[in-house]
């Protein structure tokens, strides 16, 4: 019934035996202990499970972690450097751009996928391209704010 | 989700054969793992299509776009050579879902999926596309029969979706703003074979053509030959979001706009 899956998870390689319905975000939460990535629906519907698979933001909750073979995966913990805050989290530390937080490793990583296509998004380009991230606390007044910050602070590219 | 064993064949032949009773393809997986968690759908044989390179890219065929199944919206919506041909499909898969689902979610799992309020089915419909499949192609007017079904068979697979290119075409949709599919979607096309008007999100048997406002737009290509045609609505869905009267509306505010955007 087992299945190896072999990905690189935040740089380091990692291989399992898992049951192959093991969805990717229980992968990285349950059995690499990996609980930044977070669920709030489990349902593809609010962007808090957001990982990048190769660079691309997909919802961890709505994939297999059989799909994720052979992937690059980066999770909030991969963000950061060992002292310190990668400059997207410390833009969403400095604008306010969260309240209880729960839906905040998705949007950064999100917002991080958007510094990777070179170009500097407007504020409506940003919106929309948050358009897969809820958030139930903050109006995202200042989630757009701190992305604009962080993405200067990255210098658009990543 | 139920159990089942995962396949991962590298090869078009290896996926249409591979051993299992009741086998699904998966190819993104933005519907197919979501209705798997629900149980509603159960296969005992997951066959995954992503490791088939053949599946994949974006080719020009003399006026036609061939777009390989496993080609993701994200990929359409970027690709310049659809941008430039074919902008109507560019848009449209630019608009489905999500960032995050767009990254995912491929041409060849919504045409197999056919949900009824999916966006590509009407540019399938409305551009009169080809559906290449392992065994044969299939024109879109034979090709969708109504909720979630399709002409296809148990093991055929969509390999490519083969668009041939209009003189205009334009997209224009009204989005749910919780599920983003469309409450009703509408494609218009001045194709070859004369003026085509294709509608998703809003028929009670899925997508659907509009042959009145095909005939108006023959006689004269304008906003105003559709704007005051009426769709039957005892025909459309009705739900919590809006009721089968707003969506004959919508279709012809939808069409007018379409018309308008073609140019
Ligand atoms: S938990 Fe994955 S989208 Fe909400
Ligand atoms: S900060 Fe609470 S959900 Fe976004």
């Amino acid at each position: 019934m087992g299945i190896s899956v072999s990905m690189t998870v935040n740089g380091q390689a990692v291989t399992a035996q898992v049951d192959p319905r093991t969805l990717l975000v229980a992968f990285l939460r349950e059995t690499l202990g990996l609980t930044g990535t977070h669920v709030g629906c489990d349902t593809a519907a609010c962007g808090a499970c957001t990982v990048l698979l190769d660079g691309k933001a997909v919802k961890s909750c709505n994939l297999l972690a059989v799909q994720a073979r052979g992937a690059k995966v980066t999770t909030i913990e991969g963000l950061a450097p060992a002292d310190g805050l990668h400059p997207m989290q410390a833009a969403f530390k400095r604008h306010h751009g969260l309240q209880c937080g729960f839906c905040t490793p998705g949007m950064v990583l999100s917002a991080v996928e958007l510094a990777s296509r070179g170009t500097v998004p407007s504020e409506a380009q940003i919106r929309e391209a948050l358009d897969g991230n809820l958030c139930r606390c903050t109006g995202y007044q200042n989630i757009v704010k701190a992305v604009q910050d962080g993405l200067a602070g990255m210098g658009g590219a990543k | 989700m139920n159990p089942f064993n995962y396949h991962s064949p590298d090869s078009l032949a290896a996926a249409q054969s591979a051993k299992g009773g009741d086998v699904k393809y998966l190819a993104g997986g933005q519907s197919l793992v979501a209705t798997m968690k629900l149980r509603l759908s159960a296969p005992t044989d997951l066959v995954d299509l992503a490791g088939i390179a053949e599946l994949r890219g974006i080719k020009a065929d003399g006026n036609a776009l061939v777009i390989g199944a496993m080609t993701t919206h994200a990929e359409v919506a970027a690709s310049a050579e659809v941008g430039k041909r074919l902008p109507a499909l560019a848009a449209l898969a630019g608009g489905i879902g999500d960032r995050q689902v767009r990254n995912r979610g491929t041409i060849g799992g919504s045409v197999a999926n056919n949900d009824p309020a999916a966006d590509y089915p009407a540019a399938v419909l409305g551009l009169g596309a080809t559906v290449v499949t392992s065994k044969r192609r299939i024109a879109a007017d034979a090709y969708f029969i109504g909720l979630y079904e399709t002409v296809l068979e148990p093991r055929e697979i969509i390999t490519a979706v083969s668009f041939p290119v209009p003189a205009k075409a334009a997209y224009e949709k009204f989005r749910n703003p919780a599920s983003r599919f469309a409450l009703v979607g509408v494609f218009v096309a001045q194709t070859a074979g004369g003026p085509r008007v294709a509608v998703t999100g809003a028929g009670g048997a899925g997508v659907f053509r509009v042959a009145e406002m095909e005939a108006a737009l023959a006689k004269k290509w304008a906003p105003e030959s559709v704007r005051g045609i009426a769709v039957d609505s005892s025909d459309l869905n009705s739900d919590i979001h809006a009721s089968a009267e707003y969506r004959a509306h919508l279709v012809a505010v939808l069409a007018a706009r379409a018309v308008a955007a073609a140019g």
